[in-house]
Parts: C-alpha cells; structure tokens; sequence
C-alpha cells in the first residue's frame, strides 16, 4: 500500500515537473517582457534595460536553457522568482489562492449540494414536471458561457439595484468595498454583498453539470437488483431510494466533485476577472498581459498541483465510500 | 389444506406488448411450485408481478390473492407490510443482489428490523444465527464482510438467510441456481429444503432447468408464450405430458444418463410476445399441428386429475421414446487415430493477483493452470469440463494465443508453439478456428453476416468469398439468401449457426468450441448440437469442447477430461468416466447434476461437496482436492490421508482409456 | 470476374421480401422521432442558412461602417442596431457566427478522431504504446490549457485563425481518449475481437475495422458534444482577446465589445449572446439526442 502511493506520488511529481517545464518555456519563448520598456516615456537606455531583465532572470539574451536552469533551481529551493515589477512572486500568490480559495469552495458546495438533490429528484421522478423542468434549466444553463452569464448578472444586478432595492445591494466588482469602517458586522455584510453574484455565477453552472451526473447515475443504480431486494425486503419506496440508491450514486459523483474541485483552480479564472476578484485566475491574465513569465510559471505549477491533488483526493474519497474499491 | 397464495387471470402489459397472458395457479403451505419455460416465456414477470415489484411501465390485471388478501391494486404500504414478511423472493443474480456497500450482517438485520420491533443489536444477533442456518462458516466474522467477499454459491445463501429472516408463508425463488456450478447448486438446493423445513413455507420456483424441478418440486407449471401450456403433478407431466411443446422440451434435454445419439429438436424459435401466431402459439413448431389449431388458442383443458393442457390434440401426445425408438446400443468404442492434431502436455500459467480498484497492487500469485497434459486425435472429440475456477478457459485461451506457454509444450497441429515463426502461425491459424460461447458477442454487431463470413476468406487471401458463404450458409442449415443481414436479425440458435459457418470457411481441422451451447435455450440447443455432430462425421474434424455441462459434453465427446483447481482430475473414454468415475471429484460432480427424471431424481443419493472452490491463488498441499474431499474425510485412514497431504497426485492411467489423479482411485457408480 | 460484394448482396436479397432496415436508418428514425431531436436539428440548421445566407440579405457587410448611424437601436435600416463605429451589428454578428460555427465543427472533428485514435491503440495494444500514449493524456490534462492557448495567442494573428482551431483540438481530445481506451480494453476481451484475432487478422486491421467502429456511437455524439464545447472554449478565449484576432470577429470578441455598451445599448449584447445560447443549446440538444438514439436501451429499459 505504502509503495504503491509512493510510486503514485513519484509519477504525479514527474507530471507535474514536465507540465511547469513546458509551461515556463513556452512562456519564455512567446513572451516578451522587454516590450514592456518600450513604451516608457523617456526611453531607458539598452543597457539599463538588459541589466534590469538579467536581474529578473527574464533576459531573452540569455540562452533559454540557461534561462530555465536559473528558475528551475529556484523553484527547487521554494523560490518562484520575481515578477516584471521586481516583487517575489510567491509572497503574492499566497493571498490570491486565499482569495480563488474562498469563491471556489462556497460555489462548489452550493453548486453540487443544488445538483446533486436535484439529479436525484429527477432521476426518481423520470419524466414527471420536475424531471423535465430540471433537464430544460440545465440544457439552458449549460448552453451559456460564463463570460455570458456573469454579464448578464452584472446587468440584472445592476437594474435590481436600480429599480427594485432602490439602492446597491449586489455588488458586481472586488472582493469588498475600500475604506468602510462600519465594525465587524458592516464588514461581514459588504463581503456577502460582494460574494453574491460571483458564487452564482460559479454555482449555477456546475449545479448543472451535477444535477445532469446525478440523474444518470440514479437512474443506472434504480434498475439495480439490490433495490429490488430492498424494495422485496419490504423497504418503503422512498428508504429503498435513499439509503441503497442513493448511497450507491453517490459514490461517482463524489469522485467527480473531487476532480472539478482541482480543475476549477484555474477555472475560476472568468469569473474572477469579470467580477474583479483579485484571485489566482485574474493574476494569469494580468501576467500574460504583462509578458511576466515568472509568474505564468509559477501560476501553472499551482493549477498542475492542484489537478494532482485533486486526482488524488478523488481516488482516496472513491476508495473511503465504496469497500468494493477498498479491498 | 387452504392454499396460501392464489392466482387467477394474471396478466401484464408493457404497452402494447403481452408479456404475460392469463396465468393462474395456487400454491398450498410446504408445497413447491415450479414455473418452468423458455427465456421470454414470461415466467420471471409472473413472478415480480405477485411481489408488485414490476417497472412503473407494467400494467397488471388479474387478481393475486395471499391468505384471502388481494395485492393486485393494494396500497403500496398493505403491499410493504407483507413484503419479506408473508412473503420473500431470492433472485437470480446474487451479486448484483445485495447493496455492493453495506456490510452483509446489516443487510439481513434490517430485512428483521422492517418487521419486527427489536433493538439493532438484536437484530444483528438474528442475522448470525440466519447465516449460521444457511450454512456459512464462522457466521459471526462474515456477518461483518461485504457482499463482494462472498463467492457467488455464498451470496446466495446470504439471499435466502435474508428471504427467511421473518417466516415467510411463500418464498418465490427466480432462478436461485442459474449463475451457480452444479456442486454450488447441489449445495444451495439443500439449503432451499432446509429453509422450506424450518419455515414450513411454501416455495414458488421459476427455472429453465428440468433437472432442477424433477428432485425439487411437488408440482409443475410449463410456460410458452406467457401463458401456462401444462400444469400438473411433477410425475404426470414428466411420464404423461400431454402438451406436445413439454413433450419436446424433455425430449431436447441432454442428460448425463443417455449416451450419444440424436436429440430430438423443436424446430423453430419462440414467437416473440409482440406478435404471436393465430391460434395456439406453439402451433408453427408443433409435430401435431392440424388447421384446427390456428383458429384458436386452446384454453387448458383436463387431462388427468390435477392435471391439465393447453392442446386439443392432448389424446395423441406421446412422451418421446414410448413408440419403441429408445437410443440405439452405443456404437463400440473405435481405436484412437494414429495422428495428433493437439498435444499438451504440462501447461502451466499463473496470473499475478492484484487487489483494489484504484490502488492496485500484486498481493499473490494465481496458479490459474499448474501442469496440464492431454492429446487430440484426428476426427476425435475431447470435452474438457470444470467449474469456474477450475482452469479451462484459461487452458483454452493459452491454445488460441499460440504463444509459448510459461512451462510446458503446447503442439498444435504438429507444430511446437515455442518455435513458431510469423509465417506459420498465420497457417495454424488458417487450420485452427475457434466457435465461442455467447454468438451475438462473438459476431461484430456492425458487419452483414456476408461480411462476416468473408472476414476469414479475405484474411487468408481467398478468391472469390461470395460462394463460398453460399455454400457454408447453407452447410449450417441456413438460407443462403439471409447473407445481407445484420446478425441481430436472427435468432439464437441462427445466430451459433453463423457463428459455427465462419468457424467452417477456411476448412479446419481443428475447431476450439467454447461452450458453444450454454447461452441457448434448451430447444434451440438440441438442433445446435446435432448440427455439430453431423458436421464433425460429414466434415472429419476434431474437436477440443469446453464446457461446463457434463449432460452436453456426453453427446458430443468421445473423450473427456475433467479439470479441477488447474489439473486434471480424471481424463478418458466418456462412457467409462461418465458410467464409473474414478477420481471422488468426478463422482461428486456427476451425481450433483440433476436428471429429469422425478423417480430417479427421489432415490438418488447425492455426494454433497463442502464449501467453496479453494482459491487458485492459495492451493492446498498435496492433493489439491483434500480439502473437500468426501473420500479424504470420511473413508480414509489417517495413515492413508498423509499421502494426500505430501504428494500431489499424477493422472495415473486406471483401466484402457481412463484415467485419474487420485491415490486412492476406485470405480463407483453415481449417476 | 466475381460480382461486387454490393451486387451480390443484392442479388442475394432477392429472396427476402422486406429488406432489414440499415442500422443508419434505424437510428435516423429514432433521432427524428424524438422531439428533442428534432427541434435541436431545425434550430441548429436554422442557424447555418442564417450563418451563411443571411448576409446576403442585408445592405452592409461587416467591414461597411454607416457613418450616419453610431450605436443606434436597432432599425428598418440596420435590423440589430448599430455600434459605436457605425458598424452594422447584424452583419458583424453572421460574420461571427459564421467563425465560431466553422471553428466549432473543425476543432470537434479534430479532436474527436485525436481521441479515437490514441484511444483505440493505447486501449488495444496495452504495453509500452498505452503507457507513451497515456503519459501524453496525462500531460495535457495537467497543462492547463487556458494557459497555453493564450500564450500563443499572439501566432493565431490576422488570417491563423486555422491554427488557433488546431490548438484548440489539442486540448479537447483527453478525456474523450480516456473513455475510449477503457472500451477499447473491455471491447479487446469481446467475443468477436477476438474471434478476430484468433482468426489471423492483423492488430491494426483490428483497430480500423472492428474496434473503432463500433465505438462509433459514442464518438458521434462525443463529437458533437465537443462542438459546443469549442465553440464556448473559443467565446471565452477571445473575450479575453486570446483568441480569433481582429479584424476577423467571432461570438466572443462580438461580446467583449458589448459587454461594455450592453448597459446603455443592450442590443449591442443580447443579441450576439442570444444567438450564442441558441446555438449551443440546439448543439447538445442534437448530442443528447443522438444519444439516446443510439443507445435506446439506456433509457427505454426503464
């Protein structure tokens, strides 16, 4: 048991050094951060600007692979390197995951506690209203990007603000208002008011995504024998379904929640920067904007770590719920 | 005695489709009802119908009365109340049976807490003395395992704990045995019985096995069609039946009691219920049929007392071999061939043993063969038969791959499979072809069956395939103008008879059958098998027929070998193992499978095997039989056992062709 | 010479009167039949006639700019209304729609065989070739694709757009590849695989003409499921402008730019994102669809 995860272990890390590899070469060679001098007003001199991108590792008259041992070494001993601006690139990162941390875990938890109840209602109810009426909305909800749908509750907000609470009760942009001083429990309120439209927006999709696995999962463990047993055993129809079908479907699912968990890292990303988060997925646009190749590297290690870990954590909460997997 | 359970004018609809049309019966307590038909008879819906547990879809007419009690339209919590109370089902498929992720103990506690009002630890002490009653060893440690750790002769038997964990007054079984090895199913009857004597219930059996219902049942109800066609005492319709489909069924059943010869097919194949023929349904395969019967479908008419059948011709039935044309004496026993057209001798293959789904990982080795050795004649047919676990598909699949066994030698066709080039390979290939079990698996769902007996020619670079799948259609029975359609146009036994013509194309001289019947129906099996012995005579091919129904084997074999635990337990002529088995494994075996034969069946003395197959991954020292052997524990002295314990036994050759692996073989009559 | 094998199998046909339906018709009925098909179909056909023959209706072109009309609201003269340049929205968002349409179907095409071809072999020939072919799986899906693509954003300039397709293929294809090596490896232990094997037929010719085949029903409908899937990969990509590069314009730069006026000129917004929605809705209608025409037992059995 012990080797077999070492090995496992081994293999993910080896995944995860060629991924940032790739990652930070690919990066090296497409970005330029020396345009970023080009349009200063007045124009350093060449050499101030060679030395200031040699001092940053980011020099592209430096060979690439010279380039790639310098940072590799670093990240060898914890050091991400520095940004465009000079600042480490780690001491930043630590916030920002914070930051996507908070938004991904609230809109996963509402997202597949909604989908999962509702693919199982659907599932028992096959072709009732509720079943039909849940299949439409998720069709819908599945048809519109997330760069559509967190617009258009940026509008909707924005015309509730106006026309229904009279004043700003969604906030559509940041993680909270600057400078209100209004103790902990303004405070408290300003987050949830900032939370609001972001979460949905990450909810409603992945409420979706799960009611739809849910559904075909029930729906596989409903024609089961053992819910025939259960219902021969002299069950009620609806213990049967929760505690031997239920129970059974979850299994999948609760893997499945595991995997987007680590996806959704990265995944984030829109909704972050549509609504001004200032989280990991918002730090890789800016830093692709800003040719800052340091941290493009640093931020794909972390979205490769969090895949793996999240693979990992789907094997080892596949293996917690289902003793077949266990044995 | 007022009976407990009374059906009349049951019927079920899926739609538009009849499944199950006017089925009537009544059952009196300690009674043993069998329900005995063909797949798509409509015996199993008879069955979740009495339990209300058909598909939202089903609609259910009728009435279904328990203790005076009608269910048919009841509210689900009257139905609930009686369901695993008054009355309890065992399925067919035990694994998929039980919840894969709750403990076997729990399960069974809370089929006694839906019921009873007792404490969960109660409950939990029933539940051990439930799988203590039905035989499982150390029943308080595997109250605590998981399904998935029972075998499947083990799951059954946590089934039936669970269907008479409240004293049921009626327990409906659908097939207990089906998924079973006969020793298993031997094994499981017997905890059936014992679980009728404890309960004192009255037990509606479904099956398809003849067998079966000849040791076990009072009385029969034979469907065809959803409907029932003959019912009566087991002795009345086994001697007199007076239905000529239960006439033709017991004429289909090969039995491990009757030598060689034809059986007697019943033409055709089942109507399907979504269009069944005027008249009586049975009237388009029927010996007897006169246009009197298609006008309509006959009701069921008395026949004897207690006894009745749906013909209008019942007078005139005949049980088959009543007229005088009982089998033939056997041929005499031929001298073997000179040649050889496949030779094992000493094959061995292990399997690593790996555990977990997602960790995986090696915890053992699998002995799946250790140290095989038999030959094939020309024109000569061998039956290698075991049950699950035994080695035999492994064997099989070690011949198809033609590759150089781990140890030992494998020579097929006069050609040693460690020396074999590219070349020469692809030509043993061309001589070599297999028939496989399930014929709509092996036939490609997306080729024409033009196609798929073109398949062969074309690899082998043959000109001109297209009359030759004329000609190899119509070798098999078929009609050369079906070439154009899809293999899921036909029927089961068409099905194995396209899949015996690809076999056929490239004119082999060996054929590899893997249980080449066992997915059939019994009516449709008997025209396979006598296709496959006329075409062995007609064509002087040699069989190697895997199988694990002994009955079949004795039809077609001329030689037999019986495999246990990755060897062979005892190997030879099929008269004399079949007659006078040697080895106490074939004996065992022989007498655990059931004629259908009511009288005989009742004197029969069955040699019950203990426990499960030991796992291959872990054989015992010695002889690898002792463990459940009835001569090792019962016969032998101590003195004699040790024997057994320190050496493996060879097949040692006993008498002119028989052969057995046992140190203290010795003839004894079984069947 | 011999008959075609066509000929011969109608010759042989003669003689059955009904000729057994096709299994491509079979599922073309049960496709049509259901209402969810169809309409998925109709809109989705819809679509393309408005895609490619609705410009050919209006005045302006998508390069035309009206300089009499800035971000007017839709009118007889410009139907969807008019952007801050005076650019027809009409014609640009067919212009886009046309794009994000062609990209959509040549990515999903892309990936779909991509899946079934590493699939198939890592799934069939196990060993070494399953643990190349797996690694790579693995590595893609490590990478985070987002990431690379906007990296290279800069090489899909005026005109790459064909390239940009290309990349984004690349990552669509793993999980797909995943699915059909498990088959595959269950498929390799069917009966008439190996009745092939055991026959003499060559490994690849396995593979072409029986393994992938008769996973056929899931790549169709995967296939289709991954045009909606590039199509909202593309939107996302170019909103953030990583994607389809000026001059040329897909759904998604057509909703960056109204995102920003949609507030005071919703028209510049809900109708690129309408069309969008519709579009990839009739997509997964059409897949799930497809599906279950394939498949009836999955849902019929019930």
């Amino acid at each position: 048991m012990a080797g077999f995860l070492a090995r496992r272990l081994l293999g993910y890390v080896a995944l995860v050094v060629l991924a940032a590899s790739l990652s930070y070469l690919l990066a090296a060679v497409a970005l330029d951060p020396r345009s970023n001098y080009a349009d200063r007003t007045p124009k350093p001199p060449p050499a101030v600007v060679d030395a200031q991108l040699t001092a940053l590792n980011l020099n592209d008259k430096t060979p690439l692979l010279e380039r790639y041992a310098t940072w590799a070494g670093g990240v060898v001993r914890g050091d991400l390197g520095r940004t465009v601006t000079g600042s480490p690139v780690g001491a930043d990162l630590k916030r920002r995951m914070g930051v996507t941390f908070r938004l991904v875990v609230l809109g996963m938890l509402f997202g597949s506690l909604i989908g999962v109840l509702g693919g199982a209602l659907a599932a028992v109810r096959q072709y009732g209203w509720f079943d039909r009426l849940s299949t439409g909305l998720s069709f819908a909800v599945l048809a519109v990007p997330v760069v559509v749908l967190a617009n258009m509750l940026i509008l909707l907000a924005s015309w509730a603000n106006e026309r229904v609470f009279g004043h700003q009760v969604l906030l559509v942009s940041g993680e909270y208002s600057v400078g209100l001083p209004t103790g902990l429990w303004g405070r408290l309120v300003d987050r949830l008011q900032h939370l609001i439209l972001p979460t949905l927006s990450l909810s409603v999709g992945l409420a979706a995504v799960f009611s739809r696995y849910q559904r075909n999962m029930m729906l596989d463990v409903l024609g089961a024998d053992f819910v025939r047993t259960a219902v021969a055993k002299g069950l009620s129809r609806r213990r049967a379904l929760v505690r031997h079908a239920l129970r059974t479907a979850l299994i999948p699912v609760a893997t499945y929640f595991a995997f987007t968990f680590g996806a959704l890292l990265t995944g984030a990303t829109f909704t972050e920067k549509i609504f001004g988060w200032h989280g990991l997925g918002e730090q890789l646009i800016n830093s692709i904007f800003t040719n800052d190749v340091n941290t493009v590297a640093a931020v794909s290690l972390l979205a490769g770590v969090a895949v793996l870990c999240a693979s990992l954590a789907a094997d080892l909460l596949h293996a917690a719920l289902d003793p077949r997997v266990r044995a | 005695m007022r009976p407990v359970l009374e059906v009349t004018g049951l019927g079920v609809r899926f739609g538009d489709v009849p499944a199950v049309r006017g089925v009537g019966y009544s059952v009196r307590p300690g009674e043993v009802l069998a329900i005995v038909g063909e797949s798509g008879s409509g015996k199993s819906v008879t069955a979740a119908a009495v339990m209300g547990l058909l598909p939202p879809g089903a609609r259910v007419t009728g009435s279904v009365r328990l203790h005076g009690q009608e269910l048919i339209g009841a509210p689900e919590r009257a139905l609930g109340a009686l369901r695993g109370k008054t009355v309890s089902m065992v399925f067919q498929d035990p694994l998929s049976a039980l919840t894969p992720v709750y403990r076997v103990g729990d399960q069974i506690a809370e089929a006694v807490r839906v019921h009873q009002r007792v404490s969960k630890e109660n409950a939990l002490v029933k539940a051990v003395e439930l799988l203590e009653l039905v035989g499982i060893p150390r029943p308080a440690e595997r109250a605590l395992a998981f399904p998935h750790e029972f075998s499947g002769g083990m799951r059954q038997r946590v089934m039936i704990a669970m269907a008479i964990a409240n004293d049921p007054d009626v327990i409906i079984c659908d097939e207990p045995t089906t998924a079973l090895d006969v020793t298993i199913q031997a094994q499981v009857l017997e905890v059936l019985k014992k679980a009728q004597r404890e309960t004192g219930a009255a037990i509606i059996m479904i099956t398809h096995d003849l067998g079966v219902v000849a040791g076990f049942a009072d009385r029969v109800l034979v469907m065809y069609a959803g409907r029932p066609v003959e019912v009566g005492a087991v002795d009345d319709v086994y001697y007199r039946p007076r239905m000529p489909y239960t006439v033709g069924l017991l004429g289909s059943v090969p039995r491990i009691d009757r030598d060689g010869g034809r059986l007697v097919p019943i033409e055709g194949s089942p109507p399907s219920p979504a269009a069944l023929p005027p008249g009586c349904p049975f009237g388009p395969r029927c010996p007897l049929h006169v246009a009197a019967c298609d006008e309509r479908e006959p009701p069921l008419l008395e026949v004897g007392e207690g006894h009745r059948a749906a013909c209008i011709r019942w007078q005139e039935v005949r049980p088959i071999g009543s007229d005088g044309s009982e089998s033939l004496p056997p041929p005499p026993v031929a001298e073997r061939a000179a040649r050889t057209v496949l030779e094992v001798s000493g094959l061995v293959k292990d399997y690593p043993l790996l555990k977990g789904a997602v960790f995986k990982r090696r915890v053992g080795t699998v002995h799946a063969v250790a140290g095989v050795g038999f030959d094939i004649r020309e024109g000569e047919t061998l039956g290698l038969v075991g049950e699950s676990g035994s080695g035999k598909t492994t064997t099989l699949t070690e011949i198809l791959e033609l590759a150089a066994p781990q140890a030992g030698r494998l020579v097929v066709l006069g050609r040693d499979t460690a020396r074999l080039g590219r070349g020469e390979r692809t030509a043993i290939r061309r001589d070599m072809q297999v028939v496989f079990q399930d014929p709509l698996a092996s036939l490609d769902p997306r080729m024409t069956v033009h196609d798929l007996l073109a398949e062969p020619l074309r690899t082998h670079g043959r000109p001109q395939p297209e009359l030759r799948v004329a000609e190899l259609l119509s070798l098999v029975g078929l009609d050369p103008s079906h070439a154009a359609r899809y293999p899921q146009d036909f029927s089961g036994g068409q099905r194995q008879r396209i899949g015996i013509a690809r076999a056929l194309a490239l004119e082999p001289r060996l054929l590899v059958l893997d249980e080449p019947v066992s997915a059939l129906d019994v009516s449709i099996q008997a025209g396979v098998i006598n296709l496959l012995g006329a075409l062995k005579a007609r064509l002087g091919l040699s069989y190697l027929f895997v199988a694990h129904d002994l009955a079949v084997v004795r039809h077609l074999a001329d030689r037999v070998a019986v495999m246990y635990l990755g060897r062979i337990a005892e190997i030879g002529q099929v008269d004399a193992v079949y007659d006078t088995p040697m080895h106490p494994y074939t004996q065992a075996l022989l007498s655990a499978i059931p004629l259908p034969d009511p009288a005989r069946e009742r004197s029969r003395r069955r040699i019950l095997l203990e426990g499960d197959l030991p796992s291959p991954a872990d054989p015992p020292t010695g002889c690898r039989f002792r463990t459940r052997c009835p001569k090792f524990r019962a016969e032998l002295t101590d003195d004699e056992r040790g024997l057994c314990v320190q050496v493996e036994p060879d097949v040692r050759t006993l008498a002119e062709d028989q052969g057995a692996a046992c140190h203290y073989a010795e003839r004894r009559v079984v069947v | 010479m011999t008959l075609s094998q066509e000929e011969l199998a109608e010759e042989l046909t003669g003689g059955v009167p009904a000729r057994v339906p096709s299994r491509l018709r079979t599922v073309a009925g049960r496709f049509f039949r259901s209402r969810q098909g169809l309409a998925g179909f109709a809109v989705l056909a819809l679509m393309f006639l408005l895609a490619f023959a609705g410009p050919l209706v209006s005045r302006w072109s998508y390069i035309d700019k009206d300089f009499t009309a800035f971000l007017r609201p839709p009118s007889p003269a410009h139907w969807f209304g008019t952007l801050q340049t005076g650019a027809d929205v009409y014609a640009l968002t067919l212009r886009g729609m046309q794009k994000s349409l062609v990209v959509g179907l040549l990515a999903a095409l892309i990936s779909t065989a991509l899946a079934a071809l590493v699939g198939a072999f890592a799934g069939y020939f196990l060993g070494w070739t399953d643990r190349v072919l797996s690694r790579l799986t693995d590595l893609l899906l490590v990478l985070p694709a987002f990431l690379i693509l906007a990296i290279m954003s800069p090489l899909f300039g005026a005109g790459q757009w064909v390239l940009f397709v290309v990349v984004l293929a690349l990552f669509l294809w793993m999980v797909t590849s995943k699915v059909v090596r498990g088959m595959t490896i269950s498929l390799k232990e069917r009966e008439f695989i190996r009745a092939a094997r055991y026959m003499g037929v060559p490994p690849v010719r396995i593979v072409f003409r029986h393994v992938i085949p008769n996973l056929s029903s899931l790549l169709i409908v995967d296939a289709t499921l991954n045009v909606s899937a590039a199509i909202l990969t593309e939107t996302s990509l170019s909103y953030f402008g990583f994607g389809i590069q000026p001059p040329d314009v897909s759904f998604g730069t057509l909703i960056a730019d109204g995102s920003r006026t949609a507030m005071y000129a919703p028209w510049t917004f809900w109708f690129v994102a309408g069309l969008l929605v519709v579009t990839v809705l009739a997509v997964n209608l059409v897949g799930d669809a497809l599906r279950d025409a394939f498949d009836p037992a999955a849902k019929r059995a019930r």
